[in-house]
């Protein structure tokens, strides 16, 4: 009787345990490899690092030598441009696509999948086309002159004033199908019988979607906003390829400058240190959106 | 703090090396060569080495200009597992020599007479407090102007060799319908051209001062001043696709005769040399107007890190002697179109601009002329030579005055020596 139960009870306990030993590895490793690294990352920040790690403590002497480089200011005046512009833009065109597409149109599969198409491409191959499409000597430009508008100019990406814009019309064309697509998810799940209740009493297509299905919307937005953030944040490849950060530093994002400082200047601390910037800037918008949000579903 | 690290690099070291001792001979070495004509030049180490006996395991590391190697490198060496031998160029070579990491290759170096052969100012790049820790592999000349006359004769230019020449030219070719100067915008080629009109508006001894001591007086000086006035006439004479432009393509608007002239070091003249262009005919390579008595080099080079095992030992040495022998020497520098960085080579297999290029690094050697590029990480630590790219280039592409430009200069360089 005894030893009947102990194998069973062996076995109900190991059923217990089993997702806590299941998840356990890849706990181990998050909590290490990305809450231990941001440690020391912010351990290397305040060192003397130069090329190789050292770990003589300097304190806040780094974040101060960062913020008086002209060249990180320019990063992150980029960053805040190319950020808010590739959000909206991107949340504009993705729920106005969304919209579209959901009026039961033929052939919505095929227009469905173009629109998501990009998102299969990565940054480095999306940077290389639209940078042979916004080279003057090559794309535009160059096919609206030969088309007879000769003194057509659309120089976005050679111009230092304007080339943070290029970029951000290569990362919306990428992004705002993927946003498209979460919407229309969303649009889907919207149960039809509100609508329908809403046209009978008369409300006109516009109105409906303007006070029922939109707000009804909101954690696709939340969604979308918080993917296209840290998109923004850590943006990197697109500009390497796009623009190398030039004409001279203009379009430089702050993952760009990090990755200069730390990995080809032999400046590891300021590298560390610029690199704690971005994820304070991260934690700086999605906590406060996380908190209010997460709030208001607790009061619902 | 380094000693500690030494240390630690020490006793992995050790450790390590028990490991590696069972593969007798073997050198794992790091590099970045892996272009077409690259590879082809470096794999002729590797059978000099396997025809020795010893055994050659390739570690390389594409893209990035080297720094995605030196990332490697830096992991490698932090968990106390370095490679026998790394291409490590210019100062940085000074910073890894310093961590007590690198193998005194004096022995080598005093049986194969390197210090008669090899000039002064190099072998000090090579060596650390007086030791031999690095293997100088070949020569540069970055203080070129790549021409095709056929441009400069339509548009009736003369070839230049003063500034006052060199900007009537530019107004011709402009006037002609060409564009002058084929410009590969991007910071590195910004530079390029930048401390070759350093070395020409200053002189040498200004160049020293300004771009290898990095002396803030000289950078904030009127001769800065004058040298950023002329950098920033040039750009009227660039078209307006060039930023971002890679350096090969700017080439190629020169072989297409689009483009007059371009700023370039001479591994320009492989692009020539694919177009079958002739040296002298089709295309002219002259010193940039007004440094013909200056040489400024880009040395390759790869240091040795420290092994106790003596097999490798053996096969470290075997190679750092090869490196330096007159048959690779011949057969990298041809393949790569460099110069070999030893004298007592014969001339004969190589062309007519490498023949140039030999004579006047044998000739500046002695006046003093020869000088370390400080666009090529040769002349100051990469901290510096950063901050001075940053403001070349933002210079270039801003409507920056010049004397605003010679103060941003000094004080970013002031920033970065920390």
């Amino acid at each position: 009787m005894n030893q009947s139960a102990r194998p069973n009870n062996f076995f109900s306990l190991l059923e217990g345990a089993l997702p806590r030993i299941v998840v356990a590895p890849s706990f181990v490793a998050m909590v290490i490899f990305i809450y231990g690294f941001i440690l020391w990352t912010l351990y290397i920040s305040m060192t003397k690092s130069t090329f190789l790690p050292s770990y003589d403590f300097v304190g806040l002497a780094q974040y101060v030598k960062l913020w008086s480089i002209e060249r990180w200011y320019v990063a992150c005046r980029n960053l805040l441009v190319f950020g808010f512009l590739f959000i909206a833009i991107c949340t504009g065109v993705g729920l106005m696509l969304a919209i579209f597409l959901d009026q039961k149109i033929r052939a919505e599969e095929y227009i469905r999948t173009i629109y998501l198409y990009p998102l299969a491409l990565s940054f480095v191959v999306t940077g290389t086309a639209w940078k042979w499409i916004l080279n003057p000597g090559l794309g535009i430009e160059r096919l609206v002159r030969e088309a007879g508008w000769t003194s057509f100019t659309f120089d976005w990406l050679v111009n230092s004033e304007m080339s943070i814009y290029a970029v951000v019309i290569a990362a919306v064309w990428q992004s705002s199908g993927f946003v498209m697509a979460l919407f229309l998810a969303g649009l889907r799940g919207i149960d039809d019988s509100i609508i329908k209740a809403a046209q009978v009493d008369g409300a006109s297509l516009p109105r409906i979607y303007g006070r029922i299905i939109i707000p009804t919307l909101r954690p696709v937005f939340f969604s979308s906003f918080i993917i296209l953030t840290h998109i923004a944040i850590k943006s990197f490849d697109l500009v390497v390829v796009l623009t190398r950060g030039g004409p001279g530093y203009s379009s430089d994002l702050p993952a760009t400058f990090m990755y200069a400082y730390a990995f080809s200047r032999g400046r590891l601390a300021l590298g560390a240190s610029s690199s704690m910037m971005m994820f304070f800037m991260v934690m700086a918008i999605i906590v406060p959106y996380l908190y209010s949000e997460l709030r208001r579903k607790r009061h619902a | 703090m380094i000693r500690k690290l030494r240390l630690l690099l020490a006793a992995i070291a050790a450790v390590t090396m028990f490991a590696a001792s069972a593969f007798a001979g073997e050198v794992e070495v790091l590099h970045w060569w892996t272009s077409g004509s690259e590879s082809a030049a470096i794999q002729e180490l590797q059978k000099m080495l396997q025809k020795e006996g010893h055994s050659w395991k390739d570690f390389a590391v594409a893209g990035g200009a080297g720094s995605n190697a030196m990332t490697a490198l830096k992991s490698r060496a932090v968990s106390g597992n370095p490679p026998t031998a790394a291409q490590v160029k210019g100062p940085q070579i000074q910073d890894w020599a310093e961590l007590g990491v690198l193998a005194n290759l004096d022995d080598v170096a005093r049986a194969e007479k390197w210090d008669s052969m090899v000039p002064g100012v190099v072998a000090d790049i090579m060596k650390y407090e007086g030791h031999w820790v690095a293997v100088p592999v070949n020569v540069h000349r970055i203080n070129w102007m790549w021409i095709n006359p056929a441009v400069f004769k339509k548009a009736g230019a003369r070839i230049p060799t003063t500034a006052d020449e060199f900007f009537d030219a530019c107004e011709k070719i402009r006037q002609a319908g060409m564009t002058p100067i084929a410009w590969g915008g991007q910071a590195w080629q910004e530079a390029t051209a930048f401390e070759s009109l350093v070395a020409s508006v200053g002189g040498n001894d200004f160049y020293r001062k300004a771009m290898i001591e990095a002396d803030e007086k000289a950078l904030a000086s009127d001769t800065m001043v004058k040298v950023f006035e002329m950098f920033g006439r040039m750009k009227q004479y660039t078209d307006k696709n060039a930023p971002g432009r890679d350096w090969n393509l700017a080439t190629a608007m020169v072989i297409k005769g689009e483009a007059g002239v371009q700023f370039m070091g001479d591994w320009a003249k492989g692009e020539f040399t694919a177009a079958n262009m002739e040296p002298g005919k089709d295309y002219l390579a002259v010193p940039v107007f007004g440094t013909d008595d200056a040489f400024l080099f880009n040395v390759d080079s790869f240091i040795m890190f420290r092994v106790s095992d003596p097999d490798a030992q053996a096969a470290q040495k075997a190679m750092a002697r090869l490196i330096l022998s007159p048959d690779f020497q011949i057969v990298f520098n041809v393949n790569k179109g460099s110069i070999p960085v030893r004298s007592g080579i014969p001339e004969d297999a190589f062309d007519a601009v490498a023949r140039d290029a030999i004579k006047a690094f044998e000739a500046t050697a002695r006046s003093g002329g020869l000088m370390p590029s400080m666009a090529h990480e040769m002349a100051v630590s990469p901290a510096v030579r950063g901050a001075m790219l940053d403001v070349i280039t933002n210079f270039f592409n801003s409507d920056t005055s010049a004397a605003d430009g010679a103060r941003q200069l000094a004080a970013a360089v002031a920033e970065a020596k920390m």
